[in-house]
């Protein structure tokens, strides 16, 4: 992030630089319903969004406040929804709602202690494969993961501009410890941000067709109310939106949607490098592990191991060509997760370089430390 | 302070004591005022009010990796369940601030007591500003932040018509701990060889 003398530090919680972000980058509604971790993000919105003109609804439930932010985003509005564990749970219904009729919208789930209720204040990563797959059928689906207070702006502000440039639901995974954290920051100004806007039809109303396809896979997306025949299911549909049954049609339609983002793979896919240049031995991590783990890879430096550090921001589609590179280069990689090994099967999954993978996993509602990882860096 | 050196700082007691509002004042200060790289955590449970409350404040002249405390340079402890949870966390060349009124045994003679509780009800008359007393003393004895950025900071994060109130209570910490010379404690909060005849 750029900073200029001219521009004031200030002192942010992830989850206010998540509404900056999220401001910055044009949303302008929300709906949700107040859980711990998460609730700052409501609070925050609800007092910032009528200001600038927007709409913050508090809805009865998690199930509602994803049934209103595709309704908003379909009327052209770009919008957000915000929870936790027990919430990201009902959101599930209708996300799958919102990947199938390729509506830009941003959820973002910091994550709490679970299964169910769990531990409300204790950091966790055990939404991660849920993110992915936890509404059913295959759906493609971008999935962020932030670990600072910067990063909560900025990626916040690359959410929401792949969504509008995919049309597509796009997570933010927090957790509690970056929800809660803060840091004093620069936020840069409205001139250095890019944002995306989805591109509208430029085509007369009676020529639209609002499922076709493109050489960007990404069809054109009207708003409600713009005067051009926009009908949206959750049906499997054709071109123009209505259902079909045709197994030629379904079969172009999933393969589009699917295939919008494997097009983007570049552009999606966003890890970030610490130390890797020279290292025999690596960490892969993400969220607020991420910043355990530079400590540690900075500690086995010291002691003069060659260590280095691959933080993920995206998780999915998971960027497993940025990761085979060093899964080549490396003997072996350390995974801590605060989770059961959610992404350390991701790596498996991909690793055919004989790269030894070193899973430290933790779940008792603590952030691993770094003693913890630098332990493994010394002794694989 | 070495570039990559941290200094770090433990504020704990129970839910209620603004615990947490302190950490987030100092911070302020230091980013904000003093334009230092600070990263501020918290824990605490599901309760309202008791249960424990920690908050930490990670001052470095570097970015800041870790967000928590490594090894604790301040420790504050405004009841003795948080300084007895805490108090090994410390490093060996560390301090412990308690509320002298509220902490009875102390684990180490390296310790600075001040009834921060009792200056608030008696000076200020408002227990509620117990914690701003603290901060005070924490701010000074740190070393670590500009007097003038600290009560910059809590002006700014006050609800309004405390401002008074709550300066004043942060000045009563300060001038406290003006008291106390550090020079005269034991270096370090591991105990010695002592002769018991």
């Amino acid at each position: 992030m750029e900073s200029s003398e001219n521009q004031k530090k200030v002192l942010l919680q992830g989850n206010e630089a998540i509404v900056e972000g999220a401001l910055a980058a044009g949303c302008r509604f929300f709906a949700g319903y107040p859980i711990t971790p998460a609730s700052e993000i409501s609070e925050i919105l609800s007092v910032k969004l009528p200001e600038l003109g927007g709409t913050f609804i508090q809805m009865e439930d998690e199930i509602a406040s994803m049934g209103a932010i595709i309704g908003a985003s379909l009327a052209g509005v770009k919008s957000m929804t915000a929870t936790s564990g027990p919430g990201f749970s009902l959101i599930q219904e209708n996300l799958g709602y919102g990947c199938i009729t390729e509506v830009p919208c941003v959820i973002v789930n910091v994550m709490r202690g679970g299964p169910s209720t769990g531990l409300p204040t204790s950091p966790s990563q055990g939404d991660v494969q849920m993110a992915r797959w936890g509404t059913h059928g295959d759906h493609p689906i971008i999935v962020l993961a932030v670990s600072s207070v910067s990063d909560c702006f900025s990626v916040t502000v690359k959410a929401f501009n792949l969504s509008e440039k995919y049309r597509i639901p796009v997570i933010i995974l927090s957790d509690e410890v970056v929800a809660h954290t803060r840091e004093s920051v620069t936020l840069p100004t409205t001139e250095q941000i890019r944002v995306f806007d989805r591109v509208k039809p430029d085509v007369p109303p009676e020529w639209y067709k609002p499922y076709a396809d493109n050489n960007r896979g990404v069809p054109d997306m009207a708003a409600l109310g713009d005067g051009y025949r926009h009908h949206v299911t959750g049906l499997i549909h054709d071109d123009r939106g209505y259902p079909t049954q045709d197994a030629q049609e379904i079969e172009k339609f999933l393969g589009r949607i699917h295939g919008k983002i494997s097009k983007g793979f570049q552009d999606i896919m966003v890890i970030k490098t610490h130390l890797m240049e020279d290292a025999e031995i690596f960490v892969i991590a993400y969220g607020s592990v991420a910043r355990s783990a530079l400590r540690a890879v900075r500690d086995a430096r010291e002691l003069g191991i060659k260590a280095g550090l691959v933080q993920l921001v995206t998780l999915f589609p998971f960027p497993r060509k940025n990761v085979d590179i060093y899964l080549r280069q490396c003997r072996a990689v350390i995974i801590p997760e605060m989770n059961m090994g959610q992404m350390s099967r991701e790596v498996s999954r991909i690793n055919q370089a004989d790269c030894r993978i070193v899973k430290h996993n933790k779940i008792n509602g603590q952030l691993i430390t770094p003693d913890e990882i630098l332990k493994h860096l010394t002794t694989v | 302070m070495k570039s990559n050196e941290r200094y770090e700082i433990r504020f704990s007691g129970s839910g209620g004591q603004g615990i947490i509002t302190a950490a987030v004042v100092m911070a302020d200060a230091v980013g904000s005022f003093d334009n230092k790289h600070v990263c501020q955590t918290q824990s605490y449970g599901p309760e309202a009010r008791g249960g424990k409350s920690k908050a930490e404040v990670v001052i470095s002249n570097a970015p800041i990796d870790y967000p928590k405390a490594l090894s604790v340079d301040l420790l504050l402890a405004m009841n003795q369940a948080a300084c007895d949870a805490y108090f090994s966390d410390i490093k060996s060349d560390g301090l412990l601030v308690v509320d002298g009124g509220l902490v009875q045994q102390l684990p180490t003679s390296r310790s600075v007591s001040i009834p921060f509780t009792q200056i608030a009800i008696e000076q200020i008359g408002r227990e509620l500003v117990a914690n701003m007393v603290a901060l005070g003393a924490v701010g000074y004895l740190s070393g670590q932040v500009s007097l003038k950025g600290l009560e910059q900071a809590l002006l700014s994060r006050v609800p309004k018509g405390t401002e008074k109130m709550n300066s004043e209570a942060l000045q009563a910490g300060i001038e406290e701990a003006k008291k106390i010379d550090l020079d005269s404690l034991p270096r370090s909060v591991l105990s010695e060889w002592d002769d018991e005849f």
